[in-house]
Parts: structure tokens; C-alpha cells; sequence
């Protein structure tokens, strides 16, 4: 995993962690879109599109709703499949697999195994109500990668305790706060040490008074880790504070992106001078 | 007007009684059987292959759609002679089990149609293995959707055993048949029979319904 | 099969048929008379409907049949074997169509009533022209379960020893000994009958439907009869019934 924070050059750069494609270079790229477009019955979500995340980075992804964010989050848990083109995660296809040397449409064994290094925090928390927290975190370890059920404990302990819910360990979901529910919920997706964690509107279904709590666990999370982070937020202040690069789309579309203090102070595009005095 | 008869009431009591038990393990078993076989048909009419979805779907139809009653008559009739032969109650408890299975497997399918999609994605973004998200996830959160509308059906089932008094199983109407067909006196072992019916299924539906509240938050 | 057993069949399912159109007449008559009675604004009325209701969807309606058939005569009144069979499956179906029609009509939103009472229409105009023109049509897809039930229901005449359809088939299977066939064909019967009465049910929900200006969605399945299996409250569950 390279985190290979060189300073932004004159022209948006992999080293700011992603880019949609106009520039390559020998950096480690983990996530790869390749033409990739997606449709709901008439309506085109994503337009052919081309996107790198590099390793280690944290992206943050902008834009008004309907731009398709949260549909790039979906095809890469595979919670979607694309209509046209190609996603890769390091090196392995996630859409597609070889066999024979032919690209063939990835069997369920091939996704599982490529799946394995993506985890996503859902904007609905999604925890399962009928297990207790602790459960909640260490049933994937478990059962998905066969740790004995002492490890995943032990470990689920450790990841109570970096989101502050140590005393919480024995209650079932619904009798916690949506801030705390959320934070048991990233507690569960780091227990299956993904290379990408993806976040879905995290902070959307919260409370405003409970949004800071799960913000702060996230930063520590994105300044002591090297763990890359694709991340749909409306928190622009966050997506400040943690990105090393900003896209923004709109209509399917990547239409400019950059470090953040490129995009919030000199935004190029007219779409985004728009997008961000409305949400700012 | 006939007179109804206490003495003769106290009389047949024993014997109703002892319907009353047979009437009773056919509707446990056959309520087991359907529970079981109504998951089965449920989980099958899930799969995405639609060579098992159709037949299985007009099996289920057509169970579900013709009557219970010609139904115990083919498996009382039919089954011996394809070298299947059963005591009449356990004919009736298959026939019960077959029958309401095709009915219980709607109130799975509704009950796992009602675990939120995010529970799905959930499980898939943990790659939890599709058996696992069963057993783990969905399974134990349809269960509390689940047992009220089950219980209905126990109820529904409870009054349809009647029907076993035709292929001669010895439940509390064939009783009180026999009964009368040997007094010629019908009135007191038939309305016994009903209202046994209504005192026991009545304060059962009653106790479904605090289980419902329990359950269903 | 011979001509002469399928014309015993014949003569079983026209039986069949009469049996299920006047216990599903009486049925429909208990169904509103009851239903509509229990949102009545006295609580006698109220309470009398709700005593009728839980009576006879508690009791099994085969049994009904029997005290119907065998021991009312006892107290004087004899019945033929279709009446006591029609009467049997009309009053105890009826139970369970009342529930349907209070539950349709007390789901037609109160503002409606609200609007009827302002525009200063009597209770009747008010139940007439407002409330079932939009209850009903949501009554179809329940009443078409009940109608099957019902349907299935009548086989249970023919332990009355009623010339219906099942009752044929008995004959069938004493006079030629294959109950495969004959159970078999019969259940066919009975399912083809399900089927029309299915389609015919949709036919009248479409119409209910565009007389109130709503579409009906299409294609739920091959045989489009769903079964009430989501929480309709408690009422719905005291039944313990199938309709």
C-alpha cells in the first residue's frame, strides 16, 4: 500500500488519490472504472465512466443527488452490476473473471473472493437487529474469514473501543442512539479488514447532534490508518478534512476533481461553483 | 321439540373426549408438517431457475386451490395402492401438512419479503456466505413476522379437522357420529362437538393476538 | 372413464356450482348485513354483529353442516340436504366476508365521510355514494379468496350425502374401483373451476376499479389470487381463519 502524499502538481494528479484518467503513472491504483455505465430502465446513472482510486487515499465524492455517487459505492460492494464496461479492485477483475483466457462474466465464488477487500458503511446503518453488538461485529470474521470466535472477539473489542462503544458490547442495536448504531456499524465493516472502506452518506439518517461523534471516529480512522476510503458525503467541512481528493460529478459524470482545497477555493467548473455555494 | 338431555350429555362425554384428543395431535402434527414443508416450498419458490419456480408454483396452486376433503379421500384411496399404506390418522395428519403448507409458505414468503433490503446488503457487504445470511439474518427476523400468521393457520387447521371423520379417523365429529348413529339422538354430541370448537379456538385466537402485540413491535 | 362417469360428473359439478352461487349469495348478504352492522354507532348492534362474527368463525363449518342437517330437525325444523349445506357454508363464509367488508370500508379515508357529511348527505347517500363505491373495490382480491374457500367448502356437503361433485366421485369410485383417476380428474375440476372464478373476480375488480377511476396493477403471477397474509390488525387475526 503506497500512500504517496507528493503536493498536488499544476494539474490534478493520481498522488491526490484518484483521477479520472488523465494521467498515469506507476502509482498503486486499488480501484479502476473502465467505461463503466449503468442504467435504471431509461434513466443513465453513469456514463461511460472512467475512474482511478490509488491506494491508501481517501476520495470523497460530490455532487447533487441522482449524480450517480452512491451507484459507483452499490457496483463496487456489487450490491449492482454494471450494464457496460469493467471494474477492477487491485488486480483481480470484480465484474468480469478469466477463464481460458477469455474475460467471462464473474461467477459468485470469483466476486466473494474479490468482494472480500471492500467494506461499506451504509447510510441506514444496516445493522442486523436480531444479533447483539458484539455478534454484529464478529459474525463475518467468523464465519466468512474463519477466525475462531476468541480472535474475532478480541478484536471486535479492539474496534469498540477506537469508536468509544466499549460499555455497549452487550445490546442489541435498536437501544442504541443512530450515532451509536452507526459507529457499531464501522466497527463491523473494519472487523474484515477491507484495503477499501466505502461510506454511503453516513451521517444522513443522523441526528444533527449525533453527526460530530461519528465524523471524529471516521477522521481517526482516515489519519492513523492506511486504509482507502471511497466516501459520499453532503459534510463538506469532513470531505475537507480527510480527502487527499475530491470529485465531482454530475449527470453520470466526473466532471472535475482535484485536492480539496482546490475544488472548495477555485472550483473550475461552473456546475461546481453552483453545487457548492448551494451546500456551503 | 326434543329435550336436551344432561345426563346424556355426562354419557358421551368421555367418548367426545377421546375425539378431542385425536383431533388435537392431528392438528400438532399436521402443523409441524406444514411448517416444514411450507419453508421448503417458500426457499424453492425463491430460486432463480425457473424450472424449479414453475412446477413448483402450480404444485402449490393447485394444492392450495382444490378441496382439503378430496384430497384426503386420494391419499386415503390412492396411496395404498401404490404400496403406501398408512393408519387413517396419519393419512389425515399428510393431507393436513400438504394442504396448509401451501398456505404457510405465503406467510414465509411474506415474512422474509418484509426483512429490509438493507439486511441483504448488509450480509452481502460482509461476503457472508448465502447460507449463513439465511440462518443468521433473514431467517431469525422473519421468524417474529412470522408466528402470529403461522398461528392462524394452526386455528384455521384445528377447525378443519373435522374433515378427517371421513377417511374414519376417529376425531370428536366421528365420535359424536358414531354416537348418535347408534341412539339416534344427534342433538346433544353435535352441538357439544360445535361448541367445543368455539370454546377452545376463540380463547386460542385471543392468545394469538397478545402474542401478535409481543412479537410485532 | 366412460361417457356414463363423466356424465356423473357432470351432474356433480352443475351441483357443485349451485351450491357454491347460493351459499356465496347468502354469504355476501351476511357479509354486508354484518359488516355494516359493526361500525354501527350503537354498541348493541356493534356488540351483537361481534358476538355473531367470532361464534362462527370459531366454530368449524363442517360441523355446522352436521348440526344443521342431523339436529335441527331434532328441534323441529327440517332441511333439505342442499339448504343445510348452503346455509352452513352461507353463514360461516359470511363471518369471515363481514370482516372484509368493515375492514374495506373503515380504511376509505375519513375525510371522504367528512366531505359527505359537509356536502349534508344522509347516512345512506353518505354509505351509497361515498364510502362503498370506494370500499368495494377493495373488497375483490379478499372476496375472490373467500369465493375459493367456499368453493372448496362445498365438497364438505358431500358427507350430507349432496349429489355434488365429490359426492359423484364416491359413486364413481364404488362403482369402478379407480380412485386414482377418479380423485384425480376431480381435483382437476375443482381447480379449473377455482381458476374461472379467479378470472372472473379479476374482471369485476378491473371494473370496480375504473369505476373509481383506478388502474389495477397486472401480472401477479399465473393464477393472480394472493393470499391476505400481511398484519391486518388484530381483527384479522382472530379469525384463525384462511380466508
Amino acid at each position: 500500500m503506497s500512500a504517496d502524499r507528493t503536493p498536488p502538481n499544476d494539474q490534478a494528479s493520481p498522488a491526490d488519490g484518484g483521477s479520472s484518467r488523465t494521467k498515469t503513472q506507476g502509482d498503486a491504483e486499488l480501484i479502476r472504472f473502465d467505461s463503466v455505465t449503468k442504467r435504471f430502465g431509461t434513466h443513465t446513472v453513469l456514463d461511460s465512466l472512467d475512474m482511478t482510486v490509488y491506494s491508501g487515499k481517501h476520495v470523497t465524492l460530490i455532487g447533487p443527488s441522482g449524480s450517480g455517487k452512491t451507484t459507483i459505492l452499490r457496483l463496487l460492494m456489487t450490491l449492482l452490476k454494471p450494464d457496460e464496461g469493467t471494474i477492477k479492485v487491485g488486480p483481480h477483475f470484480l465484474t468480469h473473471e478469466e477463464k481460458a483466457g477469455k474475460l467471462v462474466p464473474a461467477g459468485e465464488k470469483h466476486i466473494r473472493e474479490v468482494r472480500k477487500n471492500i467494506g461499506m458503511v451504509f447510510q441506514q446503518f444496516n445493522l442486523f437487529p436480531n444479533m447483539k453488538v458484539l455478534r454484529n461485529i464478529t459474525e463475518a470474521p467468523v464465519h466468512v474469514l474463519g477466525l475462531d470466535k476468541d480472535a474475532a472477539e478480541e478484536r471486535a473489542r479492539e474496534l469498540l473501543d477506537l469508536v468509544g462503544l466499549t460499555e455497549h458490547l452487550d445490546k442489541y442495536p435498536t437501544q442504541l442512539s443512530g450515532g451509536q448504531q452507526q459507529r457499531v456499524a464501522i466497527a463491523r465493516a473494519l472487523a474484515m479488514r477491507p484495503q477499501v472502506l466505502l461510506l454511503d452518506e453516513v451521517t444522513s439518517a443522523l441526528d444533527p447532534e449525533l453527526v460530530a461523534g461519528v465524523l471524529d471516529v471516521l477522521r481517526d480512522i482516515a489519519h492513523t490508518t492506511d486504509i482507502t476510503m471511497l466516501c459520499v458525503t453532503h459534510e463538506m467541512n469532513f470531505a475537507r478534512d480527510i480527502s487527499d481528493c475530491v470529485m465531482m460529478f454530475d449527470s453520470g459524470r466526473v466532471i472535475e476533481f482535484g485536492p480539496p482545497e482546490q475544488i472548495f477555493s477555485e472550483p473550475e467548473h461552473e456546475r461546481t461553483r453552483e453545487f457548492l455555494s448551494a451546500v456551503l | 321439540m326434543n329435550n336436551w338431555s344432561w345426563s346424556y350429555v355426562g354419557d358421551i362425554m368421555p367418548d367426545l373426549l377421546k375425539g378431542l384428543w385425536i383431533t388435537v395431535q392431528a392438528t400438532i402434527y399436521g402443523s409441524l408438517v406444514s411448517f416444514a414443508l411450507g419453508l421448503v416450498w417458500a426457499l424453492l419458490l425463491r430460486s432463480p431457475s425457473r424450472w424449479v419456480t414453475w412446477p413448483v408454483s402450480i404444485v402449490v396452486e393447485f394444492i392450495r386451490n382444490t378441496p382439503l376433503l378430496v384430497q384426503l379421500f386420494f391419499l386415503f384411496f390412492v396411496l395404498p395402492s401404490w404400496g403406501l399404506t398408512f393408519a387413517p390418522l396419519t393419512t389425515g395428519v399428510i393431507g393436513l401438512g400438504l394442504h396448509y403448507s401451501t398456505y404457510t409458505s405465503e406467510v414465509y414468503r411474506a415474512g422474509i419479503d418484509g426483512v429490509p433490503p438493507g439486511q441483504w446488503e448488509a450480509a452481502t457487504a460482509l461476503n457472508l456466505p448465502r447460507r449463513r445470511t439465511w440462518i443468521a439474518v433473514i431467517l431469525p427476523q422473519a421468524f417474529r413476522r412470522v408466528v402470529p400468521a403461522l398461528g392462524n393457520y394452526v386455528i384455521a387447521m384445528f377447525k378443519d379437522t373435522p374433515m378427517l371423520a371421513g377417511i374414519t379417523v376417529a376425531d370428536m365429529l366421528f365420535q359424536a357420529n358414531s354416537i348418535s348413529a347408534t341412539t339416534f339422538d344427534y342433538l346433544e354430541p353435535i352441538t357439544v362437538v360445535g361448541i367445543l370448537f368455539v370454546v377452545i379456538s376463540y380463547p386460542t385466537s385471543l392468545l394469538l393476538r397478545a402474542l401478535e402485540r409481543r412479537l410485532v413491535r | 372413464m366412460t361417457s356414463a362417469l363423466w356424465e356423473l360428473f357432470l351432474k356433480g359439478l352443475w351441483i357443485t356450482v349451485q351450491l357454491m352461487v347460493y351459499s356465496a349469495a347468502l354469504a355476501a348478504t351476511v357479509a354486508f348485513g354484518i359488516g355494516l352492522a359493526r361500525t354501527s354507532r350503537f354498541w348493541i348492534v356493534r356488540f351483537l354483529s361481534g358476538v355473531y362474527v367470532e361464534f362462527f368463525r370459531g366454530t368449524s363449518a363442517l360441523v355446522l353442516m352436521f348440526w344443521l342437517f342431523f339436529a335441527l330437525p331434532l328441534l323441529g325444523w327440517q332441511l333439505v340436504g342442499i339448504w343445510a349445506g348452503t346455509l352452513a357454508l352461507g353463514l360461516s363464509y359470511g363471518a369471515y366476508g363481514s370482516e372484509i367488508v368493515r375492514g374495506a370500508v373503515q380504511a376509505v379515508a375519513p375525510a371522504q365521510r367528512e366531505a359527505a357529511i359537509a356536502l349534508s348527505f344522509s347516512p345512506w347517500q353518505r354509505l351509497r355514494k361515498v364510502i362503498l363505491p370506494q370500499a368495494v373495490p377493495e373488497m375483490m382480491p379478499p372476496f375472490n379468496n373467500l369465493l375459493i374457500e367456499l368453493l372448496k367448502g362445498t365438497a364438505l356437503a358431500s358427507l350430507l350425502s349432496i349429489g355434488e361433485l365429490t359426492f359423484q366421485a364416491k359413486l364413481a369410485r364404488l362403482s369402478t374401483g379407480q380412485s386414482a383417476q377418479v380423485y384425480g380428474i376431480i381435483l382437476v375440476l375443482y381447480f379449473a373451476v377455482a381458476f374461472v372464478v379467479t378470472r372472473i373476480m379479476r374482471l369485476l375488480e378491473r371494473r370496480a376499479k375504473a369505476s373509481v377511476g383506478r388502474a389495477v396493477p397486472r401480472g401477479e403471477g399465473w393464477f393472480s389470487r394472493k393470499l391476505p397474509v400481511e398484519q391486518q390488525g388484530p381483527e384479522a387475526l382472530a379469525t384463525g381463519g384462511k380466508p
